[in-house]
């Protein structure tokens, strides 16, 4: 295992920063050029034009990507297990679903003010936290801040109380499962077990546009990138490698003088916020948010999806999550009732065989190639780890 | 320290009891005053665990500059005597203050740790996955807030810092390999490579040579020896051959107090030395 990496914070797929930078500009041109052109200047008949249905999944999935890749920051860099991350997605996407259900306006099958689900309810105004829900900047905002302060507020007690390890992955779980059944219940004002559904426009415009879609998509795009960037910066400065230490050795480092819990509290929070976020965008696309979103297997997918595409890597969660749910959407078109148990069997088996998940499995490939080629063994390149930093 | 004053003390002041407060508390953060040349007093030490007295009314002190060995038979209360410096352990009763003035007793482990008193584990704690360089900058006397960590880039004078403190340990041709690939010697050097690098006052090595050649142990005694002066030193060491090449004083240890104090060969004299450790 050491062999394959040479430093506690390995680069973005140990690619060299070219093939990184080509790779970047394919995907800005596929998601920003050919995706619009596919879908808006081919006519339906053309093999290479692609429906709604694909630009939404690719929207999803990205969203995904993004939790993944911010589930990854703290569990394969700051060794924390959260198996709660689909709250802080499901808050963001609620935050941002109760701007939506007000852009609904009078288009309600009861022609009210107020959302189908509190007509319903026999309510006769909007609750407190509904107010300003009608702007977009609030939603916005809302998506950030109560994802964030939640996951400050929880992560400040359980990290100052140095719960760690499989006690705090179980807590975490918890949380999310009580989230859960607290948003089941109608009186908490979120739609109850229907949630939020039916949206028509996002700032007037609608939802369901081929033009909003591919706009929605692409921010999603645009978001996943920001957030590779901004992990990668993370996890190359001096904070990424006193995270890796505190996972390595928590209380050396606290020996060392630095104070573990504000550096756990920094990645976790930020983690949560790119959660939220990443639901605020998925919501839209979906068109619906409910409190099974909140579901503790939910979570507990994510996990499996940084497991997958690689633990301790940035690119990795990425992948592992496109890569589990296009097989997701294959799967439970195929065979429905089946996927549950393929997902079991893929996480057995990517923690027997591929402990490092799908980017671990291409660095052996690649290092295997390398030494073939040079004839002469290399442990761990010499090439003067100071000079990057 | 009054922390109703907080509005009117001076910048520099409030930044320093914000960093105290942020480890828990306000405690007495007062510089390092070694006017009377003694860097750290143990006064009348007791610890006790469920019943077991590991220390016994210790008193101790270490002079600045001061190489100094404890030896001392298992359970005598050695690792004990560091756990209560450092503050891992709280003494139930008793004193112990680092210079004149700083109250070790009142301060948690990260305090102590900034305050000055560097420690170093019987078993290398280094961080495995990250290289020589990266350990020793993990290690080096800097802002170490969350804030600064983020933007910090190594300036050349950190650098410089870092390549000469690898020098002194003798890892220079070992700079970016991951320390897990380390040998054992190299890697309790790197340790000892990590302590120098906080520019510590008073240093406690607890077994620093366990485990090593005996080339590598006359290599550890020579360097132990430069840094004498600059720093205090603490061994707790059970090789003799080692303790005889370092040459200080020497402090015996059993059953939790002091049994015997001076040169290496006084102290083997001594006849209730030779009893502790050949058994009555």
């Amino acid at each position: 295992m050491l062999l394959h990496q040479p430093s506690a914070v390995p680069r973005l797929l140990a690619a060299t920063p070219r093939a990184g930078w080509i790779a970047l500009a394919a995907f800005v041109l596929v998601m920003a050029v050919l995706l619009p052109a596919s879908r808006l200047l081919l006519p339906e008949a053309s093999p290479l034009h692609v429906s709604d249905y694909v630009v939404t999944l690719i929207g999803k999935i990205l969203c995904y990507s993004v939790v993944a890749v911010a589930m990854g920051l703290v569990w394969g860099y700051a060794g924390i297990l959260s198996l709660g991350h689909g709250l802080f997605f499901s808050l963001g996407g609620y935050a941002f679903g109760m701007y939506l259900m007000r852009q609904i306006g009078r288009d309600g099958s009861y022609h009210s003010d107020l959302p189908d689900f509190m007509v319903f309810l026999d309510w006769k105004a909007l609750p407190w936290y509904w107010q300003g829900s009608d702007s977009f900047l609030w939603a916005l905002l809302l998506a950030l801040l109560v994802p964030g302060v939640i996951a400050l507020v929880f992560g400040y007690f359980a990290f100052r109380s140095r719960i760690r390890g499989v006690y705090f992955s179980i807590i975490t779980q918890a949380l999310t499962f009580a989230a859960m059944l607290l948003f089941y219940r109608n009186e908490t004002g979120f739609g109850g077990n229907n949630g939020f559904t039916d949206f028509k426009r996002i700032l007037g415009y609608p939802i369901t546009a081929p033009e909003m879609r591919l706009m929605l998509a692409g921010l999603s795009a645009l978001l996943l990138m920001l957030t590779l960037v901004c992990a990668r910066y993370l996890v190359t400065s001096r904070y990424g490698r006193v995270l890796a230490a505190i996972r390595d050795a928590e209380s050396r480092v606290m020996f060392l003088g630095y104070q573990p819990l504000h550096y756990k509290l920094f990645v976790w929070t930020l983690s949560a916020v790119l959660c939220g976020l990443a639901g605020a965008l998925y919501v839209p696309q979906v068109g619906i948010i409910n409190p099974s979103e909140m579901s503790p297997a939910n979570s507990i997918e994510i996990a499996i999806w940084v497991a997958v595409g690689g633990r301790g890597t940035l690119l990795g969660p990425a992948l592992g999550a496109a890569a589990v749910n296009l097989a997701k959407s294959w799967f439970t078109v195929s065979f429905p009732d089946y996927w549950l148990f393929f997902l079991g069997l893929l996480f057995v088996l990517v923690t027997l065989f591929l402990p490092q998940g799908i980017v671990g499995m291409w660095q052996g490939l690649r290092a295997q190639r390398g030494r073939k080629r040079t004839a002469e063994p290399t442990i761990g390149s010499d090439q003067g780890r100071e000079a990057q930093t | 320290m009054k922390v109703g004053s907080f509005d009117h003390a001076s910048p520099g002041q409030r930044e320093q009891w914000e960093a105290a407060a942020s480890f828990g508390h306000v405690a007495t953060s007062a510089a390092l005053d070694l006017s009377h040349g003694v860097i750290l007093y143990l006064d009348d030490i007791s610890v006790s665990f469920d019943g077991f007295r590991a220390l016994n009314r210790l008193s101790l002190t270490i002079d600045v500059g001061e190489l100094r060995c404890v030896i001392g038979p298992n359970g005598a209360g050695k690792t004990t005597m560091m756990d209560v410096v450092t503050g891992k352990t709280r003494p139930d009763s008793g004193k112990a203050f680092f210079g004149q003035t700083i109250d070790l007793t009142r301060l948690s482990e990260p305090e102590i740790a900034h305050a000055g008193i560097g420690r170093k584990f019987q078993k290398p704690t280094i961080f495995e996955h990250h290289s020589v360089w990266e350990n020793i900058e993990l290690a080096m006397k800097a802002d170490k807030r969350v804030r600064t960590a983020l933007f910090a880039r190594a300036d050349s004078a950190q650098r410089d810092r870092i390549a000469a403190v690898i020098d002194q340990v003798r890892l220079t041709a070992a700079t970016s390999r991951p320390a897990g690939l380390l040998s054992h010697g190299q890697k309790q050097w790197l340790e000892i490579g990590m302590l120098l690098v906080q520019e510590p006052k008073l240093l406690l090595l607890d077994e620093p040579v366990a485990g090593m050649t005996d080339d590598e142990t006359a290599r550890t005694a020579e360097l132990f020896r430069s840094l004498a002066g600059e720093h205090s030193l603490v061994v707790v060491e059970h090789d003799m051959a080692f303790v005889r090449q370092l040459g200080g004083l020497v402090t015996v240890l059993a059953e939790g107090s002091v049994l015997a104090h001076g040169s290496l060969d006084a102290v083997q004299e001594d006849a209730r030395v030779i009893e502790v450790y050949l058994g009555r």
